[in-house]
């Protein structure tokens, strides 16, 4: 089992369970990004996480637009880059740049 | 993503189909391939996704959609139900790897020393061609045993598989190399098991020869030039 299907079965189960759940997926890297693409990140209502989109600088900002989606469905293109002025507020330190697709689990 | 769509990817996970998840990123639209008819640029860049096992991302039509193949679990078939099997077990799984292990002693593969993990009791030349291994699966033996290390070997060096690792001294790896020869494989052929097996980090105890292994194992899957070994004629 590759570690973004466990991310994946980590998140039905939360879902299963009746909570809310979104899934980010890393969609496209530039320069040294930590994980490549297809790396994922579960993030559940109450606020459990699974998996990884980063070396952990992004992970918060995720969580928090994860949480938008929960409530909107609608999904988020999500840009993180150091020519991107939030990514210097979340802090990528990597000096790398990546997209992360954000979605909900209906 | 719908219930619909995970139900269909974890079938296809649990049935071990690879398939490759198309996820059109201004909408969030998705398509499983090849369960679904799309557009032949997209089932194109499916395939190689799969083929790769890298993430893609492809426009059409204005669209940029993302390909995220989701592969069958690498495999590692360990000859010998040993101490160190017991030690890379662990290790092969955290790293993504389905693992069997095959040993006809029945006093040494069994469920108590290996929970939950599949064993295979035939002989290793039986064992090993039964499970086919392919481009994604790495095969290491360790028992130390001729007898049943050899046929293992006969047996990987006939499949695709993209790593065959043997444990042994230089000293034991140039009989090997001998008998090996002498079954009709060539120094080619041969020159494809690393021997001795594992990145050479002075392992001692079996979970260290064990870490080395794995460490090895990644090495070559990756391209890492830590995984290409000199000519088994240097060795000797």
């Amino acid at each position: 089992m590759s570690d973004s299907e466990d991310v994946l079965a980590t998140a039905a189960g939360w879902r299963a369970a009746g909570e809310n759940v979104a899934i980010a997926t890393v969609v496209e890297t530039w320069g040294s990004s930590p994980r490549p693409a297809g790396s994922r990140l579960a993030v559940s209502a109450s606020g459990k996480l699974a998996g990884s989109v980063s070396g952990g600088c992004i992970e918060g900002a995720v969580a928090d637009a994860a949480k938008q989606t929960m409530a909107s469905g609608t999904p988020q293109l999500l840009d993180f880059g150091i020519s991107d002025e939030r990514a210097w507020e979340v802090g990528l330190a990597c000096g790398g740049k990546l997209k992360v697709f954000v979605e909900k689990l209906a | 993503m719908t219930p619909e769509l995970l139900a269909a990817l974890q079938e296809a996970q649990a049935k071990k189909r690879p398939v490759a998840l198309l996820t059109r990123l201004s909408d969030g639209h998705q398509l499983l391939w090849p369960d679904s008819a799309v557009p032949a640029a997209l089932a194109e860049a499916a395939a190689q996704a799969l083929q790769e096992d890298a993430a893609g991302n492809l426009t059409l039509d204005g669209e940029a959609w993302f390909i995220h193949p989701h592969n069958p679990p690498l495999r590692i078939v360990i000859v010998g139900a040993v101490h160190i099997a017991q030690a890379l077990v662990p290790i092969a799984q955290a790293a993504g790897y389905a693992v069997t292990v095959v040993d006809p002693r029945r006093a040494w593969a069994t469920a108590e020393r290996f929970p939950g993990i599949t064993l295979i009791h035939e002989w290793t030349d039986d064992a090993v061609a039964a499970l086919a291994p392919d481009a994604r699966t790495a095969v290491v033996t360790l028992t130390h045993d001729p007898k049943l290390d050899d046929p293992g070997l006969d047996a990987a060096l006939k499949s695709d598989c993209f790593y065959i690792g043997a444990l042994g001294s230089r000293r034991t790896h140039a009989k090997r190399v001998a008998r090996l020869t002498e079954m009709g494989h060539s120094a080619d052929s041969i020159a494809r098991i690393h021997a001795p097996v594992g990145l050479n980090i002075e392992a001692v105890t079996a979970p260290e020869i064990a870490l080395s292994i794995m460490a090895e194992i990644v090495a070559v899957r990756r391209g890492a030039a830590l995984g290409r070994r000199a000519p088994a004629a240097a060795a000797a």
